[in-house]
């Protein structure tokens, strides 16, 4: 898919990311837009949608988009930056229920400045921001390996080592 | 030649398997059984073996016993050493479940956790034999930071 791939994550349902981005698809009928609703009660209308794909498709589908926007949650980011594709996302709210609590704005706040990395204020600044990185999506993550810091391991495997 | 030892990794979905991924590193060589709730996720980890569990969250805390009872499963098959996690609430459970044996459990907080410990990390601290945070402001007291998974 050459188009918009959009993912709220397998665990709370984010029916107001899905039906912006429903509405969005709407408006724009010449892009590709493919939804992960998750456990949300909103179906799309106008975008594809899918409840949950295996992990491996996941993968695919994020590799292969031009945009990808999901939730503030590490699960998407860390595809995103492994993927070397531009994310933008809209983080969860605890005040609408979205999450248990209020970590995803303080997610975007750290994490968010990456290059590479947009985040949303709400669903107009979402919906605004999708058309113009479709247009010119700036400079993708910076390609990371696959595993953490051997300086962080290491000290793992020396706890593992431990007596 | 350090002992080769039973490590059970686990982990919830989402973002929390995918940090446990980014620390494979730090096993490599032992003999490691992954836990989490999606079983497509082996294909990530083989030829290590991957077992699930139920989950749960403090929004479906009815679902707690048989997530317990999964859990359970999985430390009597495992056995393990040592236990590594990054959450969340399931993982506290083995952790808790674990405490009496003198099983090593290190608490890996999650990244997303940027201002304040996880509800479930600050728990963790009565559980685990060590918990970290990936934040140095957030390092205090016996919670240390040895880095991040970006």
């Amino acid at each position: 898919m050459s188009g918009v791939f959009v993912s709220v994550g397998s665990m709370m349902p984010f029916d107001r990311l899905v039906q912006a981005m429903d509405e969005w698809a709407a408006a724009h009928p010449d892009v590709p837009v493919e939804i992960q609703i998750g456990r949300g009660t909103y179906e799309p209308r106008h975008a594809a949608f899918v409840r949950l794909m295996p992990v491996a498709d996941y993968r695919q589908r994020v590799a292969a988009a031009r945009l990808f926007i999901a939730h503030a949650g590490m699960g998407s980011i860390i595809s995103a930056i492994e993927a070397g594709k531009p994310l933008l996302m809209l983080p969860r709210l605890m005040a609408l229920g979205e999450h248990n609590t209020d970590h995803q704005l303080a997610t975007a706040a750290s994490i968010g400045a990456r290059p590479g990395l947009h985040v949303a204020a709400d669903i107009a600044d979402l919906q605004a921001r999708a058309t113009a990185l479709l247009a010119d999506s700036g400079a993708p993550p910076a390609p990371i390996s696959k595993f953490a810091d051997p300086g962080f391991t290491v000290r793992i495997r020396a706890f593992i080592d431990a007596p | 030649m350090t002992e080769n030892k039973r490590i059970l990794a686990i982990a919830s979905g989402g973002g929390h398997f995918v940090q446990l991924l980014r620390l494979r590193a730090a096993w490599e060589g032992h003999r490691v059984t992954y836990a989490t709730v999606h079983a497509a996720s082996a294909v990530d980890v083989a030829p290590a073996p991957l077992l699930t569990f139920r989950d749960v969250s403090r929004a479906d805390w009815w679902r707690l016993p048989l997530t317990l009872l999964d859990v359970a499963i999985i430390l009597l098959k495992v056995r393990p050493h040592v236990i590594i996690t990054t959450g969340a609430l399931p993982p506290l459970l083995a952790l808790a479940l674990v405490r009496p044996f003198g099983v090593r459990t290190l608490w890996v907080d999650s990244i997303a956790n940027s201002e304040i410990l996880s509800g479930s990390g600050r728990h963790a601290g009565k559980v685990a034999s060590q918990v970290i945070t990936q934040w140095p402001a957030l390092a205090q007291g016996e919670v240390d930071h040895w880095g991040s998974v970006l």
